[in-house]
């Protein structure tokens, strides 16, 4: 292998066989390249589809009550079950490590609403600020429900963007005041949804301020939180199962509710939902690895091809070294050490280049579905030594044949 | 130099076996020029890739300067090869992307010798069949009888003991025919050991001994008067 002789010997047909050369390095280049590409796109759409995802992919919990089927410590099944601002409290205090945002709402399904001649029917609820991120609303204009509405139970509201086109006809909204059901509220703020126009029909007020306003004392119809998510996937969905069947849990206890009652407490979690998002990263994973492996096993027939072809063009040069004294086992030895080093340094040119190539327009790539090309860099060489190792193969059984044959045979003029 | 006692030799085709050789009988001395004649078909190929261990025999014997040649394994004979023999080929079979130069160190690598010593090996060897102007140049750029000197000079090089010409001269014109074969009584004249194939009469008579094979049997073996090509370049 290290013989000097040898590699010279091998070097001077290389280099006298030019085009030969060429092409196979070609060959095997070009499918590490596109191998080393594929795989890139491969990590940079998964990347993006999951940060697209993951924006609203916020792990939300939401909790409703409905009315008791079953019966419970001597309470009669059918009581509706009505949440409390205590209920709420409750929970957010005992799992505060958990929660990243918060809310309960009080709301009012179509409100009559005023702003002079303009009226509409709209959904009015009462929140708490934490809303701004569970809804992920956009604030455009003026700000959203803050603390300080809460404690002093300001008559303020933030409307949807839905609700000041239609009120206010592009005059600015912020510091006029709309009446709902006689009641005046001084617009603060106005908010774009990325739900669109369903969700911008909304009025926000400050929860305390709308149960005042409408006799919804401390009642409250929902409430929902996010929940702060584990850097691991699984540990995510797993932590957040727990917290959710905690606070269900929670809820009960203080509604004197069955455990098993599902119709009375109900809690929905939407990181279940984010796991078929993420079993569709999977899978676009797994096709890319389908296409790449596609790649590798074309790329290892055609160099076996490749090897065919360029030892049976060489069998008579075979004959004659072997008649001039060639032991068959150096003609084997300088066949596959001429395509292990030609695979082997194409391969690692075509790695090379794919990877630059990645590096260089990976951070132009200005796509929300693609994001951070990249290739993991053992994969890649362990793909190269493959293809190598296949190409070592292919050449060998024609290598090993053409070393069988006779000198007189290989010699014979057709 | 060469004994060979008895020698057979049959190809089997199928369920057809065509016997070739039927019991040959020949020594050759050192330093003599044999010419091997007859008619196509009757076996002198195959009897010249027996004595270069290209093919083996079904039985007799075969000594290559005292070395008994039998049972060959391939590295025995690729060893026997590179040591013992010198072959040149009606198709002169050079190596088409090689240089004349690297064409004749190439017995030289397979015998180990180190790349600049067979650098001036073959420069030498290329010297003495008149081509030094002509080393770097390709195959394909060079005359049939220039191809079959480097050839000549190719089997010179590993300074073998016995050289093996299959019908050197088929494939040229007579006045080539006869540089060649100029070349090749020199190279006899410092006292190698030829043996050449031919069925042509003429270059027959420039060797020293005629052979001549039919249907597998010597029928015929003598001395002849050696015509010096020299005497018609
Ligand atoms: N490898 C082989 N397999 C089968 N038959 C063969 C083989 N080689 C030679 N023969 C046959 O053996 C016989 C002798 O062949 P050989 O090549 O020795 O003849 P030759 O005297 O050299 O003829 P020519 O003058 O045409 O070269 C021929 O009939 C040929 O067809
Ligand atoms: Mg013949």
């Amino acid at each position: 292998m290290f013989d000097l002789e040898r590699w010279q010997e091998i070097f001077d047909t290389l280099s006298k066989n030019k085009l030969r050369t060429f092409l196979t390095g070609l060959s095997v280049a070009s499918g590490i390249f596109i191998l080393v590409i594929l795989l890139g796109f491969s990590t940079g759409i998964q990347n993006g589809v999951k940060s697209q995802f993951q924006k609203d992919a916020t792990n939300l919990v939401s909790i409703w009550a409905g009315t008791t089927t079953k019966e419970y410590k001597g309470l009669n099944p059918g009581r509706r079950i009505q949440l409390k601002n205590d209920d709420f409290n409750a929970v957010s205090n005992k799992y505060a490590d958990n929660i990243e945002h918060e809310s309960s709402f009080y709301t009012i399904w179509g409100g009559l609403v005023n702003y002079k001649n303009e009226s509409g029917n709209y959904r009015i609820q009462g929140i708490l600020p934490g809303n701004q991120f569970i809804e992920n609303a956009d604030v455009s204009q003026g700000r959203f429900i803050n603390i300080s509405d809460i404690d002093n139970v300001k008559k303020v509201a933030v409307i949807g963007n839905k609700v000041a086109e239609d009120l206010f006809k592009g005059e600015d909204p912020i510091d006029k005041y709309i009446t709902l059901y006689g009641i005046s509220f001084k617009v603060v703020g106005v908010f774009y949804d990325p739900g669109g126009e369903r969700d911008e029909s909304k009025v926000f007020l400050p929860l305390p301020t709308a149960q005042l306003a409408f006799n919804g004392a401390d009642n409250i119809r929902n409430m929902k939180f996010t929940l702060k998510m584990a850097d691991d996937f699984d540990q995510a969905v797993a932590e957040s199962q727990a917290v959710s069947a905690a606070i269900e849990n929670e809820i009960k206890l203080r509604q004197t509710v069955a455990p098993d009652d599902t119709n009375a407490v109900r809690v929905y979690n939407t990181l279940e939902e984010a796991r078929k998002i993420y079993s569709l990263v999977d899978t676009i994973a797994a096709v890319f690895w389908f296409v790449g492996i596609g790649t590798i096993i074309a790329g290892v027939v055609g160099v076996g091809n490749i090897m065919l072809i360029i030892v049976k063009e060489r069998t008579k040069e075979i004959g004659i070294r072997k008649a001039l004294g060639a032991q068959p086992w150096s003609i084997v030895g300088m066949i596959l050490q001429e395509s292990v080093f030609v695979t082997m340094f194409s391969g690692l040119f075509g790695l090379i280049l794919g990877l630059g190539l990645l590096e260089l327009v990976g951070p132009l790539i200005e796509s929300d579905f693609i994001k951070y090309p990249q290739v993991d860099f053992n994969t890649a060489i362990a793909t190269v030594f493959i293809l190598v190792f296949a190409g070592a193969l292919a050449g060998f059984i024609p290598a090993y044949r053409a070393a069988k044959i006779r000198p007189i045979v290989a010699l014979r003029d057709e | 130099m060469i004994e060979i006692k008895d020698l057979h030799k049959s190809y089997h085709m199928g369920s057809n076996s065509l016997h070739v050789l039927k019991g040959i009988n020949f020594n050759v001395k050192e330093g003599e020029l044999v010419s091997i004649m007859g008619s196509s078909g009757s076996g002198k190929s195959t009897l010249l890739n027996i004595l270069g261990m290209l093919d083996e025999a079904d039985s007799g014997s075969y000594t290559l300067g005292n070395v008994p040649i039998k049972n060959l394994n391939e590295k025995i004979a690729a060893n026997y090869r590179n040591k013992f023999l010198g072959f040149i080929f009606q198709s002169f079979n050079l190596i088409n992307y090689k240089s004349a130069l690297d064409n004749v160190a190439l017995p030289l690598y397979y015998q180990g010798v180190k790349r600049k010593e067979r650098a001036d090996k073959a420069m030498h060897y290329l010297e003495k069949v008149g081509l030094a102007e002509w080393s770097h140049h390709l195959p394909s750029e060079l005359s049939g009888g220039q191809k079959q000197r480097v050839a000549i000079a190719r089997a010179l090089a590993s300074d073998p003991k016995v050289l093996l010409a299959d019908e050197p001269t088929g494939a040229l014109d007579t006045k080539t025919s006869y540089e060649v074969m100029d070349l090749i009584q020199g190279i006899n004249d410092e006292g190698k050991t030829i043996l050449i194939v031919t069925h042509e009469p003429d270059i027959a008579q420039m060797t020293k001994r005629i052979v001549n094979l039919k249907d597998g049997l010597i029928i015929d073996d003598s001395k002849v008067e050696q015509i010096r090509a020299s005497a018609h370049v």
